[in-house]
C-alpha cells in the first residue's frame, strides 16, 4: 500500500512538472501554436536605425502586426535593410505604406511604426519601402549638435 | 621553495586524481540504470529527492515571487511603469534566480541527504556487503540516485517559476492594484520561449547533472568514520553550492554574453 502510494505522489509530482513546463511555455513566453508560417517578409531601407533590435515590434496605429527578423548594412549606399515579418493574419496593408523608426516612451524600446499608404495593391513577401518613404530613429546627440551648429552660424 | 612546489604539485595531482575517479564512477553509473527490474528503485529515489522537496521549494518560491514583485512595484511605480511588474519578474525567474535557487535549495535538502545515506551505507560496510553478494552498488545505489535527481531538479524548477510568477501576481496584481491583463499579456510579450525558457531549463539541467553528482561522490568517497559523515554532507553543500553560482556566472556569460 505504502509502494503504491509513494508511486502515485511520483506520477503526480511528474505530471506537475510537466504541466508547470507548458505554463510556462504558453501563458508566459506565448508561444503561439497556431501561427507557424503565415508571416510574409517587407524590407525597409532606413539612413539610421539607432537603437533598433531584432524581433523589435513592427506597428501601425499602436496595433502590433509583427516583429522585426534582420537588420543588415547596406554598404554600398550606407543605409540600414530591416526585414520585418508580418502575420498574413492582421490584414493586407498598401504597398506604398511608409515607415518610420519610433521610441515606446521616453526610456522605451525602439520600434517599427508603419504609415498607412493610400494604394489599392497590398505588400505581398519580398516588397521593399525604399528610402524616400521611411524615416529613421531620431538621435538626440545629432539634433543637439545640429542645433549647436545652428546657433553658432 | 622546492617543498612549496611539490605541496602545489600533491595537490594538483590529487584534486585530478579525485576528479578521474569522481568521472568514472559517474559514467559507470549513469550506464547502470536502463535495467527494468530497478525501475521501483527509481521511483523511490524520486519520491524522496523529489516529491519531498515540493514543500520547501514551493514555499521559497512564492515568497521569493512575492518579494521581488512587491520591491520591483514600488520602484517601477515611480516611473508609472508597474504593469511591467510581470515581465521582470518572469525575466528574472526563468533566466537566473528559478534554476540558480531551485539548485542551491535542492543540494541543501536532497544533495545532503543523498550523501549522508551513502556514506553511512559506506561506514556500516554495506556497500562492500553488496559487492560481496554481487551486486554492484554502483548500480544499485549510485545510479538510481543520479537519474533521480536529473529528473527532479529541472522538475521542481518549473514549478518553482510557476509558483514564484503566482505569488508575484498576488502581490501585485490582487494586492498593490497593477493591472492584471497587462501583468500577463506584457509577459507574454517579452518572454521568448528560446532565449528565456529554454536557456534557463538548460541551466538546471546543468545543475542536476553536478549537484546530484558531487553529493554522490561525497557519500561514496568519504571516509567510514562517523566524523567522516559529516564533513562529507557539509562539502556536499559547500561545494555544490559555489559549483552552481560559478557555472551560473559561466552560462549567463556565454548564453547573453553578446551584447551588441
Amino acid at each position: 500500500m505504502r509502494i503504491r502510494m509513494i508511486e502515485i505522489t511520483v506520477g503526480a509530482f511528474m505530471l506537475a512538472g510537466i504541466l508547470a513546463l507548458a505554463f510556462l511555455a504558453i501563458r508566459v513566453s506565448g508561444v503561439n501554436l497556431d501561427r507557424s508560417d503565415d508571416v510574409y517578409r517587407v524590407t525597409a531601407v532606413f539612413d539610421d536605425v539607432a537603437g533598433l533590435r531584432v524581433r523589435a515590434k513592427v506597428s501601425m496605429s499602436g496595433v502590433t502586426l509583427g516583429r522585426v527578423s534582420a537588420i543588415e548594412i547596406d554598404t554600398e549606399f550606407g543605409e540600414a535593410l530591416v526585414t520585418m515579418e508580418l502575420n498574413s493574419s492582421a490584414g493586407e496593408i498598401s504597398n506604398d505604406a511608409g515607415a518610420q523608426i519610433l521610441t515606446e516612451g521616453i526610456l522605451g524600446a525602439r520600434y517599427v511604426g508603419l504609415v498607412p499608404g493610400g494604394s489599392d495593391e497590398p505588400f505581398v513577401d519580398g516588397d521593399v519601402i525604399d528610402s524616400s518613404n521611411t524615416q529613421g530613429a531620431l538621435v538626440i546627440e545629432k539634433l543637439v549638435g545640429d542645433l549647436v551648429t545652428r546657433l553658432g552660424a | 621553495m622546492i617543498r612549496y612546489l611539490r605541496l602545489l604539485g600533491q595537490s594538483a595531482l590529487g584534486f585530478l586524481e579525485s576528479l578521474g575517479r569522481a568521472s568514472m564512477m559517474w559514467g559507470l553509473a549513469i550506464w547502470g540504470l536502463p535495467k527494468r527490474g530497478d525501475f521501483s528503485i527509481l521511483v523511490k529515489q524520486i519520491y524522496h529527492i523529489g516529491v519531498l522537496s515540493l514543500v520547501i521549494i514551493g514555499l521559497s518560491a512564492f515568497s521569493i515571487g512575492a518579494v521581488i514583485a512587491l520591491q520591483f512595484y514600488t520602484q517601477l511605480f515611480r516611473f508609472g511603469a508597474q504593469d511591467t511588474v510581470g515581465l521582470g519578474l518572469a525575466l528574472v525567474l526563468l533566466r537566473e534566480l528559478g534554476p540558480v535557487v531551485t539548485a542551491l535549495l535542492f543540494a541543501g535538502r536532497a544533495g545532503s541527504a543523498i550523501t549522508a545515506e551513502i556514506s553511512l551505507m559506506k561506514t556500516t560496510d554495506q556497500l562492500a556487503a553488496m559487492e560481496m553478494m554481487g551486486i554492484d552498488p554502483l548500480q544499485r545505489v549510485v545510479a538510481p540516485r543520479l537519474w533521480a535527481g536529473l529528473l527532479c531538479l529541472p522538475m521542481l524548477t518549473a514549478v518553482f517559476n510557476v509558483v514564484a510568477i503566482w505569488g508575484g501576481s498576488i502581490v501585485a496584481v490582487d494586492w498593490l492594484g497593477a493591472d492584471r491583463e497587462s501583468y500577463w499579456a506584457l509577459m507574454k510579450d517579452g518572454v521568448l520561449l528560446w532565449d528565456d525558457l529554454v536557456l534557463g531549463m538548460t541551466k538546471s539541467v546543468v545543475f542536476a547533472i553536478v549537484v546530484t553528482w558531487i553529493a554522490v561522490f561525497q557519500g561514496y568517497n568519504s571516509e567510514p568514520t562517523a566524523e567522516g559523515i559529516g564533513l562529507a554532507t557539509t562539502r556536499t553543500v559547500v561545494v555544490s553550492s559555489v559549483a552552481v553560482l560559478a557555472l551560473d556566472f559561466l552560462m549567463t556569460l556565454v548564453m547573453y554574453g553578446d551584447f551588441q
